[in-house]
């Protein structure tokens, strides 16, 4: 089997300290590897967005060792100086409410990730069309999101978030805006991604209509997995 | 890809309101400096008018535009007569009211002697004044007409021309008569008050008394040695023009000039809190984008350049807008206001720093921002 994309080893966060300690993550594991789509569950205040924040580098965990990509990005502390990049360069997300901004067409939301990476003006837009296409929402490309439904709001999302061809996939809530027919639509695609291009995909959900969609699965109660 | 751009053409109606609104707060800044230009230029253009190097005036006043002055008639013929005087004249000034078509008509009258210093050098209409009496100038801003007869005191008085910008410090347009027409409008008594007068023994009141008696050298001439030599007579004083420019614009215009200049000064301040206040909401309305900006690795450059991007267009066209909108109405102003290219400019410049600086509390926002914001609903 490949090496894992995501490794957490023993990862923990507490926000606060002494008696107002709030301990949202407690040596925490888990491994995800190329091509799988893994569903983060369980009740609010379980720890599944602590844990997405740490995995995307938005939250700096209190100890343990994290390895993305092969590449040992937490151990007590940051490794790398530039999260930023790292986040820009190896990590997709996908938000409950599709998080466009609203102020670009769907296509300049995706070239805008292109854009923030480098990426020349013309290139990027050609890069956002193909993607837009590849998602069947190419026609929609010049609306702005606001003219876009839930679902086609949705798949722009996910192109803005595959547009740096990430290894990592972070999804929050990406099919709770959804209808269960669409729903069902987004978890079909992100699968199709995690086998093309052997990406991890996280899911964070409490649509258990999906549940049966995910490679595995990994409950967490009160900031620990709960191992059957 | 230019996010700023994108934005505001997003909100347009919304950016060129509030351009709008800041343009009217700047057009009242500019306006204030242009009042306050106007104010100088109008005091200076009274007393530059004459094209004088020396004013004569009462000894221990500093007269006649700071204060009351009063000098026999006949010293002119004996400035006249110093050395290295060309040429000198006699004035008066005096402010009067009068009832003219159903409205009040307050004037700032000036007598000369015609063809002395003192005559208005260029006329906008009609002719200079011929006759010994009851003719005069008026400077376009009295609202008179050639051939318009107006009653200043006991006399009628008819325009035979008119002037273009010549008004008092006060703003009071200028009229223009023979110095003896002016000094009976100043001077003589009303008959009632004459005849008091002779009863009660006092003298027959004189007439021939000026306010001011200006004189130009000759070409080479220093104006300070001409006026140390008129000031060896006790009973008047000699002021270059220099010196009567200063001390215009030190008694009378002062105090205006440090009104206009704190009010300009609390309008910037009032416009330096209202842009703040405007890009800190602009800002707060973008909190999600940001924070979705900076999760999918927008550095903070690209963030800043943003907000700083839109507070400079906010500033350029909101400046621009406020000039445009103060020329097109400065003549509807009812005093002079003056625009000069440099002042406009640097208003545009202060601007420009202003809106940096007012987009601090904005892009401090803007960078406080968590991406974690941009996850969940």
């Amino acid at each position: 089997m490949a090496a894992p994309l995501v490794e957490l080893q023993g990862i923990a966060k507490t926000y606060g300290s002494g008696e107002a300690a709030v301990h949202a993550l407690k040596d925490t594991d888990l491994r995800v590897y190329p091509g799988q789509v893994v569903g983060l569950l369980g009740p609010s205040g379980s720890g599944k967005t602590t844990l997405l924040n740490l995995i995307g580098c938005i939250v700096e965990p209190t100890r343990g060792r994290m390895d993305l990509d092969g590449e040992t990005v937490y151990d007590g502390r940051w490794l790398k100086s530039d999260l930023r990049r790292l986040r820009l360069e190896k990590i997709g997300f996908i938000f409950q409410f599709h998080n466009l901004l609203p102020f670009l067409t769907a296509e300049e939301n995706v070239a805008v990730a292109l854009d923030l990476a480098g990426v020349s003006g013309e290139e990027a837009r050609r890069r956002a069309r193909a993607l837009l296409d590849y998602l069947e929402v190419g026609h929609r490309g010049a609306s702005l999101p606001s003219r876009l439904s839930g679902g086609e709001a949705q798949r722009v999302a996910i192109a803005r978030a595959l547009a740096n061809r990430p290894r990592i996939i972070l999804a929050d809530e990406p099919t709770a805006a959804l209808d269960s027919g669409r729903a069902g639509m987004v978890m079909d695609l992100l699968r199709r991604l995690a086998l093309e291009q052997q990406a991890a995909v996280l899911v964070v959900t409490h649509d258990e209509s999906i549940f049966g969609r995910f490679d595995h699965a990994v409950s967490l109660r009160d900031g620990q997995v709960d191992l059957p | 890809m230019n996010l700023a751009v994108r934005d505001v053409r997003h909100n347009l109606g919304r950016f060129l309101l509030t351009c709008l609104g800041l343009s009217l707060l700047l057009g009242v800044v500019l306006s204030m400096i242009g009042i306050y230009r106007g104010l100088v230029d109008e005091a200076l253009t009274l007393v530059r008018q004459p094209g004088a190097d020396l004013w004569i005036v009462e000894s221990g006043t500093r007269g006649p535009f700071a204060e009351a002055s009063r000098i026999p008639g006949d010293h002119r013929d004996a400035v006249a007569r110093l050395a290295g005087v060309a040429a000198a004249g006699s004035l008066t000034f005096q402010s009067v009211e009068t009832e003219h078509r159903g409205r009040t008509l307050r004037l700032y009258v000036v007598g000369y002697e015609p063809g002395r210093p003192g005559e208005p050098r260029r006329l906008a209409a009609g002719r200079p004044i011929t006759r010994s009496h009851y003719e005069m100038l008026a400077d376009r801003r009295a609202g008179l007409e050639i051939g318009e007869r107006v009653r200043l005191g006991r006399d009628v008085y008819e325009v035979v021309g008119l002037t273009d910008g010549i008004v008092a410090s006060g703003g009071d347009p200028v009229v223009h008569m023979t110095l003896r027409d002016s000094q009976r409008l100043q001077f003589e008594l009303d008959p009632p008050a004459a005849r008091r007068e002779l009863a009660r023994g006092g003298l027959p009141a004189g007439l021939d008394t000026v306010n001011a008696v200006v004189a130009r050298v000759l070409p080479g001439v220093p104006e300070a040695r001409v006026a140390a030599e008129a000031a060896r007579w006790k009973h008047i004083a000699a002021l270059t023009q220099g010196e009567q420019e200063g001390l215009l614009l030190k008694s009378v215009v002062e105090k205006a000039r440090r009104q206009i200049g704190l009010f300009t000064a609390l309008l910037m301040a009032v416009s330096a809190v209202v842009i703040a206040l405007i890009l800190y909401t602009m800002t707060m309305d973008k909190v999600k984008a940001i924070a979705t900006l900076k999760l999918i690795g927008a550095p903070d450059r690209t963030i800043v350049a943003l907000i700083l991007q839109q507070a400079l267009a906010m500033g350029a066209i909101g400046w621009g807008a406020g000039t445009l909108l103060i020329l097109l109405a400065k003549d509807h102003f009812p005093r002079r206001l003056l625009l000069l290219p440099d002042d406009a400019l640097m208003l545009g410049a202060a601007v420009l720093v202003l809106c940096v600086v007012a987009s601090g509390l904005g892009v401090r926002l803007a960078l406080k921002v968590d991406p974690a914001t941009a996850l969940g609903g």
